[in-house]
This record gives C-alpha cells, structure tokens and sequence, in this order.
C-alpha cells in the first residue's frame, strides 16, 4: 500500500539563519512604522500546498533558496513550520513524529554519515535502530552494499569516502529500513555522470516497488528523466505543477528566443509581436527582448529585418528548444541558475 | 516510548567507546593519576605536604575524573554533532521521541562517568599506598552520592554540549572547566576556606564542591565535610536544573 505526502499553506521563516541544506528563502524585511531598527527575517515558506500523490516519484524544482530543502525538512520533522500543516500518510507530521518516522527515508544534502562506524556498521546500527532483528539485518546490510557497489569498502570508516561513495551510503542507509516514502534532497549534485545515472535505476527501481519518491533538484535534466509530475518553486511556494511535458507545453510557444539589440525601441517590440508564430514578447531589460514562439531559426531572418528597418542593429541571439528552464524563466524572469 | 531505539542507541555508543578504549584511557587518567603522584606521593614523600593529605586528596582526584568524563563524553560528540558533521542526523530520524535522544546521551555519559570513578580508585590507590585511609562504612550513601555526581556530569555535558559553538571550546575548558575545578573543593576541603569567607559561600554555587565533599564524607569522613543531606539536596536540585535546560537547548538545536 503506497503512501502519500501532502502539506497545506506551510509557511516557515527564520529569525536567524537557517541551518545549512535548508537555506531556503528571501529575505523580507519587516519595517512597521516606529519599529526599531528592522529585523530581518528570512522567508523560508510562503503558503506552500503540496499534494504527491502514492506510488510517484514527484521532484521539486526551483534555484537555490527557493524553500526546497525547508520543505523536505518540514516533511522529516526536522524544520517545524511557523503555519500550516504536513501529512505522511495520514499521519500528521508534527503530531505523530515516530510513527512519520517509520514511514521516511531521508538523504541529506550534505553527507550526514556517522563518522565513528564503519560502512556496513552505519547500516546495522540504522536498522537497529529501527528495531529490525539482527539476522535480517545483515542480511539487508550485505545486501544493499552489494547493490550500491559498496561491498570492498564495508569494513572501512567513512571517513576517507569520496563524495559519490558517501551520497550512495547515504541512500542505501536510507532504504535499510524499506520506507514507503523516500525523500532526496539534491541527491545528484556533485556526482559523475555514472554514479549519477546508477543512481537514477536505483531510484526508479525502488518506486517501481511501489515506493513514494520526492527528490528536489536545480537540475532540469535529472527533474525531466527521473520525476513523473513536477512542482517549480520560488519564494517558498509554488508556481507551477504538473508533469514535465505538461509543463514544457505551458510556455507559449516553446522555443525561447532571447534577444539583444544595438538600441532598442517600444516599436521594434510591437512589430516583433506581428511576426508569424510569434507568441508573447517581453522587454528583458533596455535593449534586449525575450520572445516565445512556436518557431526557433527561422524567425531570425525576419527578426533581423525588422531590426535593421527600425535602425537598431541585431547584436545577438540565443535559441532554447522546449525545456524546464524556460518554464522556470517565464514564470520567474530569472534563470534557474542564478 | 521505544525501547529497541533506545538500545540500540545505546549500543551504538559503547561500541564506539570501545573502539576509543586507548584514548578514552589517557583522556580520563592520565592527568588525575599524574595529580596524585606529584601531590600525593612527591609532595607528601618530600615532607611538603602531610602523609594525611593522600586520604584527603584521592575523593577529590574521584569528582574530577567523574565530572570530567561525564562533561567531555557527551558535550564533545554533540558540538561536534550539531555543528560540523550533522552525524547525529540519523538518530534523529529514528523512531523515538527526540528528547530520549538526549536522554540516551546521558545515560551513556553517566556509565562513562561511573566507569571512571571507579576505576580511579584502585589505580589512585595503587600510585599513592601505603597510607591511604579510606572506608566504606555507609555503601548506600556511596552509590547515592556517586549517582548524582555522575547524573550532574551528564548533564551538565548536555546542557554545554547543546550550548557550545565548536570555535569556543577552548574558552569552555578555561572559563568553565578550570574555574569549576579549582574552586570545587577538589584538592582541599570546604572547611579550609574559613579563612576566605566571602569566597567560602561564593563556591557554594559551584556544584563541583557538593560532588567531592559528598565523597569525602562517603569515603574519608574523618575529615570535615559538609553535611551529606545539603550534598544529596543541592545534587539533585543542579542535576534536574541541568536536565531541563540541557533538554531545551538539545530541541532546539535538533529542531529548527
């Protein structure tokens, strides 16, 4: 039987800075009149709803500080919200606490290893800890090792890990005591390109079992292969969901054409608007232009003669097929990588 | 409350206190039996200090490898824990109720604490015989005192482990541990402070000054002591204080 995560109008802010992994948000400053000088608090959360349904591996997208890692907290009763409410299951996050717990699985951001034991020890004591029996639990341990290439190194501390091994500990201590849930938060950044696609069959996999999977992401590559519907997040709430080609059809048109002029002017604008598979057009800053349309390359000719006839010269053009990150841009006006 | 966490929490750290046997070893007693050689059997062998001073000193030598040990097993696991390596993560995302996390550490600490005074004994015996004249007439009142010095050095490592930022433990040690060490009436007794009166009451804040006379009056009560009901009541009045804050800070730093 799968099990669902849901959150309602979760708001978190932080009054100091918030731990690392969840430095999500913006800052918002607080200036009532009168008020001492104003504090600054950080906007973790800002009414987020989620609803991941059982059985789907759902990611969450959005840059840096955009509230993802303050989420998964939330969710892992690691981060109590300030408002709101989160569910796992039917069980109330921050009611039901060791019940949630059975339920999740959780890989941090940053590798939280237990130094002091070995590889094969941290998933023994993990499963003990979950009160599993000790035959079974090196069965589970042997098994896992083997699964994630980690059997020659068991007995070592995890101390002298490089990164990738230390990220495929983490998720297979993560999975020792078989969650219904699992939770990843950026489980690929800093991985080879091997790891990383060993560890996108590892995950399918386990939802092919029938598990629950959110991971979050700033990578739209790994959010497009891996997630079966996808929320964009910005400011600690959410501005888009869907699945990812639901998504990627949501921008007007579809290609991006990213535009910069010698001069620009309002009317160059408007008769750019005119063009044939022209969707929307947005001013990006003095003298550039954004446009989404329905047609890439060939546009340029006609662009290029508009410009030249309105006497400001094409300086440069960058076109972008279909893709989350101009989902991310439409939505935002920002890149997902700033 | 779930007791297989529990134990197996626990087990987890006897493991690894038995993978750092070596060097909890020398961390515990090296300084308190070089302590009692040079003050106990140089000092004393030389005509400096009086042959009675090796019975006064040794319940002493006792409430400082406790308090010790207890404070350092668990404030520096958990500063570092908290802090640099978020090891601690993984217990925090076990099935139990977070403050049983922390009062899994105490336990452990206090076992480490009574591991060490009590093998402090035999060994402080050892370096400073002949002439060491203690006795146990009132075992009850022994294991009493001995549990509340080991419960508020436990505590009292959670409450500053939970307190601490890792760029001040070196100012923890000097502001704290050494201050509490020197005038916690651990190489001398309270009744020698008579002749300082207003530093004479001011100690009486520090609770390492309930935790050696408690043993002195436990294991060498010929000499003067406070009064064993005052040590039992102000133990147990630091213990819970340090407890309740103790598990405050360990919330907060495990919730945010």
């Amino acid at each position: 039987m799968s099990v669902g995560v849901r959150t309602q109008d979760l708001r978190k802010v932080y009054n100091s800075a918030p731990p690392l992994g969840a430095a999500g948000g913006f800052v918002a400053r607080a200036d009532a009149k009168g008020s001492k000088p104003a504090k600054t608090d950080i906007v973790a959360l800002n009414g987020l709803s989620l609803d991941v349904w059982p059985g789907e591996i759902f990611g969450l997208l959005g840059p840096n500080g955009a509230g993802k890692s303050t989420t998964v907290g939330v969710l892992t009763t690691r981060v109590r919200p300030t408002s709101g409410q989160a569910w796992v299951g039917e069980h109330d996050v921050w009611k039901e606490q060791a019940a949630v717990k059975y339920l999740i699985g959780v890989v941090p951001q940053r590798p939280n290893l237990d130094f002091s034991l070995t590889a094969r020890e941290i998933l023994i004591f993990h499963a003990a800890y979950f009160g599993i029996g000790a035959k079974q639990r090196n069965t589970l341990a042997d098994a896992l090792l083997e699964k994630f290439k980690l059997t020659d190194r068991a007995n070592q501390m995890v101390r002298g890990f490089s990164g990738g091994m230390m990220q495929r500990l983490s998720i297979a201590r993560a999975m020792m005591h078989d969650p219904q849930v699992l939770f990843l938060d950026e489980p690929s950044a800093g991985l080879d390109p091997q790891t990383r696609i060993l560890l996108w069959e590892i995950i399918r996999d386990y939802n092919h079992a029938g598990k629950t999977v959110l991971l979050t992401t700033h990578n739209m590559e790994e959010a497009d292969a891996l997630c079966q519907r996808l929320a964009i997040i910005d400011h600690g709430r959410v501005i888009a969901l869907g699945t990812p080609r639901e998504l990627k059809h949501s921008i007007p048109g579809g290609f991006l054409l990213r535009l910069r002029f010698g001069t620009s002017t309002r009317a160059l604008l408007e008769r750019l608007q005119s063009l044939s598979g022209v969707r929307e057009v947005r001013p990006s800053d003095t003298t550039g232009a954004d446009v989404y349309a329905d047609r890439g390359g060939s546009l340029i000719a006609e662009i290029a003669t508009l410009a030249a006839a309105t006497s400001s010269e094409l300086l440069d053009v960058h076109i972008s097929e279909p893709s989350l990150e101009n989902l991310f841009l439409h939505h935002t006006g920002r890149s997902l990588r700033d | 409350m779930n007791w297989k966490t529990f134990g197996a929490m626990l087990a987890r750290d006897a493991h690894v206190a038995r993978r750092n046997a070596l060097q909890l070893l020398f961390q515990t007693f090296l300084q308190p039996l070089l302590f009692v050689f040079i003050f106990g059997r140089v000092m004393v062998g030389s005509g400096y200090m009086p042959a009675t001073y090796k019975s006064l000193l040794l319940p002493g030598i006792i409430a400082i490898s406790m308090v010790f040990t207890g404070i350092w097993a668990v404030a520096m696991p958990l500063i570092a824990e908290f802090q640099w390596t978020r090891e601690i993560e993984d217990r925090l995302l076990s099935p139990i109720d977070i403050s049983y996390i922390a009062i899994e550490k105490v336990i452990a600490g206090m076992l480490q604490a009574l591991v060490a005074g009590l093998a402090v004994i035999p060994l402080a015996w050892l370096v400073l015989r002949p002439g060491v004249d203690i006795h146990l007439h009132m075992p009850l009142q022994f294991i009493a005192i001995i549990l509340l010095v080991a419960a508020f050095s436990a505590c009292g490592g959670l409450a500053l482990g939970c307190s601490i930022n890792q760029q001040h433990i070196g100012l923890m040690f000097g502001m704290v541990i050494t201050p509490m060490i020197f005038f916690g009436c651990t190489y001398y007794p309270w009744s020698a402070l008579t002749t300082f009166p207003i530093l004479q009451k001011l100690v009486l804040i520090n609770p390492l000054v309930y935790a050696s006379e408690g043993l002195r009056a436990a294991l060498v009560p010929q000499f003067p002591h406070l009064s064993v009901i005052a040590v039992l009541c102000a133990l147990t009045v630091f213990d819970i204080l340090l407890l309740v804050v103790g598990l405050r800070r360990f919330e907060s730093k495990a919730v945010s």
